[in-house]
């Protein structure tokens, strides 16, 4: 991949070459003249040593151009997820995509009543059973905070339902310092060991700085853990556009930029050439609600903007599409995940979280994520494109058909139409008016009820092998232990 | 006279034009227009008037956030006047200690509620972001507050609220003060259940709830 190139070039830009290249000179003016404040002394000196002016008692970091230029030619332009079977392997480079759902959700929206609710450990497994068989949402990710364990290991415990119920690989994050460490563990557990999770990550771990340019110091050391670790961070900038962010466009992407390099030089300077994401989750701040709009287009905008400003730099890239502002799954939550999956694949994010996510991105819904994976399946077609050769064309068969006639019947039609066609399951209604009548006259939101029913009772997720679940109920277990947790659901006694 | 002054104060602050308000309030102070009156019927009125917009959503939270800073700026010029005044003292309706806990930065919800409850008549006292518990209870002696409001946007550091009323408590401080929570993760639920006094969702409730701890106290 050549560094500082067009030729990862996605199908939607709404920068040009100029615009990216200001954005990324601006955002290092502000870095060598503003700085980033890092409330992590051991991170202050670490960067003091490797030529960053520092301010100790300030927090302070101004960070030099030539030092922001030698760490991104360090990063690694792939990085290669690893799914616990080998099967759902994914690659992040280019503009190829892979979906998971939005993590971090505090609530769920019941499948029976409708209301939103804390979720209990037993909603993340349904949902990580669901989406191990949602075969366009390629990722898990620890998609619930639940809430009938002590929040202090809530972080470690979702991890651990969800490598127990998916082979899938991960998109996670954890709330505390040794958090990390505790999931090191598990997902060495599972790999085989700190060696082969290093060669064969499975887990990628977001890391989010406070907007604007403000690093905690559980985010800065996350991110120099995983630095050291060899686990890919996804380096997160947010701003809220207006509040915390400016409330320009460009303004924020600077600032978002910004914060994102600031992140990669901590995290090269930890361990040259740890694997790094350039990810996000800016929005729109809505000045009425005081909340933040995920649903907005400019929030979409934004992902598609700093994607190609990390495609310049030959990173990976991941962005927040494919959520909804709406309370319930509707027509607006149909509508705003639905442009966010589709422009998130046509910018050519490789990673993009939100499906199933409502409510800002506070609210998971089984349903929605059954209609999500559809579209995500659309929108994967999308970006296969229109395949133009002779046997598409098909000359010979337009003449032989010839003018009058039908395809129907032809050899051609039934050998190509797997291929040319998304085939999406019964969630899409496609019925004859009075055929859907006789049916039940049912809304999408009843189908994807059904088909959340009938997959969880159907479909068993790949088990872990019985050692490597022992091994990983120890470390349970020892966590457990160690904090003077008698009991978890779950966990075997 | 004098009630031309007050509107213009008035106006001034809902045109969130903070050079006017803190020219108006200098004119104020030439005119001899009681300080407390221009403060209450001048200022805080015009934050009241664009803080009943934003609630109806006619208002954006920046108009509110800057009509604040001018009502504040303003009001550094004329409470010097208060206490030379023959006319009246400013009557606080209460104090109230406020602050995100530890841990936490954020910051601008907790601002546009130190704005709202001074312009409804509170002395607030605002600590800032990420206050130790030790502050809280240090702050609180010196203060003595009638009301201790904390915030929290984050899970994580809301767990901090129930470590603040704890040492509270252990100082014999808790049943001397009224406890609000707020921020997104709080809820009314959560104030029960770390045995606060109350939660505000939204600045309007904070408001509303300042008033009735007060009353009740």
């Amino acid at each position: 991949m050549v560094r500082f190139s067009s030729s990862n070039i996605p199908a939607f830009q709404l920068l040009s070459r100029d615009e990216i290249e200001s954005i990324h000179l601006a955002s290092m003016k502000i870095l060598e003249e503003v700085g980033v404040k890092i409330y992590n002394d051991n991170a202050l000196k670490m960067l003091g040593n490797a030529g960053v002016e520092v301010e100790l008692d300030n927090r302070l970091a101004r960070i030099p151009q030539h030092l922001v230029k030698e760490c991104l030619v360090k990063v690694p332009s792939t990085v290669k997820l690893y799914s616990r079977n080998g099967k759902d392997n994914r690659v992040l480079e280019g503009n190829k995509v892979t979906y998971n759902p939005g993590s971090g959700a505090l609530y769920i929206l019941d499948s029976n009543t409708g209301e939103r609710r804390r979720p209990l450990a037993k909603d993340l497994v349904d949902l990580v059973r669901l989406v191990d068989a949602l075969e366009f949402i390629q990722a898990q990710s620890t998609a619930l905070v639940v809430s009938d364990v002590p929040q202090d290991i809530v972080d470690r415990y979702r991890l651990y339902v969800v490598l127990k119920n998916s082979p899938k690989a991960v998109i996670t994050g954890t709330f505390s310092i040794d958090g990390l460490y505790d999931m090191k563990r598990m997902l060495e557990v599972v790999a085989g060991g700190e060696k082969e999770l290093a060669r064969k990550p499975m887990a990628i771990f977001d890391t989010c700085p406070s907007a604007p340019l403000k690093w905690s110091e559980l985010i800065s050391q996350n991110l120099i853990d995983c630095a050291k670790f060899g686990i890919p961070a996804e380096i997160l900038p947010m701003p809220q556009l207006g509040a915390t962010g400016p409330v320009t466009l460009a303004g924020s992407l600077v600032q978002h930029n910004a914060e994102f390099l600031s992140g990669l030089v901590m995290a090269q300077v930890a361990k040259p050439g740890a694997p790094l994401i350039y990810g996000g989750s800016p929005t729109t701040f809505d000045q009425k609600h005081c909340t933040a709009a995920l649903g907005a287009i400019e929030t979409m905008m934004l992902g598609c903007s700093y994607a190609q400003i990390g495609k310049y730099y030959g990173l990976p890239t991941h962005m927040y599409l494919g959520l909804s502002d709406a309370k319930t799954v509707d027509a607006q939550s149909g509508f705003e995940s639905g442009l966010g999956i589709i422009l998130g694949a046509l910018a050519g994010i490789n990673v993009i979280s939100g499906p199933g996510m409502l409510n800002f991105e506070n609210c998971q819904s089984l349903e929605k994520l059954v209609i999500d994976n559809t579209i995500c399946g659309m929108a994967l077609r999308l970006m296969e494109g229109v395949r133009v050769d002779n046997e598409t064309m098909a000359l010979d068969l337009i003449a032989k058909v010839g003018p009058g006639g039908n395809y129907l019947a032809e050899k051609h039609t039934l050998e190509w139409i797997r291929k040319e066609q998304f085939l999406p399951s019964n969630l899409i209604d496609r019925q004859e008016f009075e055929a859907w009548q006789r049916a039940g006259s049912r809304d999408i939101v009843k189908r994807a009820r059904e088909i959340v029913q009938e997959t969880l009772k159907r479909h068993q997720p790949e088990p872990l092998p019985s050692d490597a679940e022992k091994e990983l109920d120890d470390v349970m277990k020892d966590i457990m232990k160690r904090r003077k947790i008698s009991a978890l659901p779950l966990v075997p006694t | 006279m004098e009630g031309g002054i007050l509107n213009k104060l008035t106006n001034a602050v809902v045109d969130c034009d903070i050079e006017a308000a803190t020219k108006i309030a200098e004119e104020a102070l030439q005119a001899d227009v009681d300080p407390v009156l221009a403060i209450e019927e001048g200022l805080a009125r015009g934050v009241k008037i664009v803080g009943d917009k934003f609630a109806t959503g006619e208002a954006f939270v920046s108009e509110l956030m800057i009509a604040g800073q001018a009502m504040r700026q303003a009001m550094a010029i004329l409470e010097p006047a208060i206490s030379k005044s023959k006319i009246g003292r400013r009557q606080a309706l209460g104090k109230v200690l406020i602050g995100t806990v530890e841990g936490d930065i954020h910051d601008i919800g907790k601002s546009i509620v130190s704005t709202m409850l001074s312009a409804a008549g509170f002395q607030v006292m605002d600590l800032g972001v990420d206050v130790p518990v030790q502050k809280f209870i240090e702050k609180t002696k010196e203060v003595k507050p009638d009301v201790v409001g904390m915030s929290s946007l984050m899970t994580t550091t809301m767990l901090k609220m129930a470590d603040i009323i704890k040492a509270l408590d252990d100082e014999r401080l808790r049943e001397k003060v009224k406890i609000a929570v707020g921020g997104a993760p709080t809820s009314k639920q959560w104030a029960d259940e770390i045995g606060a006094d109350g939660q505000g969702a939204d600045a309007m409730e904070a408001v509303q709830l300042a008033k009735r701890l007060i009353d009740v106290h």
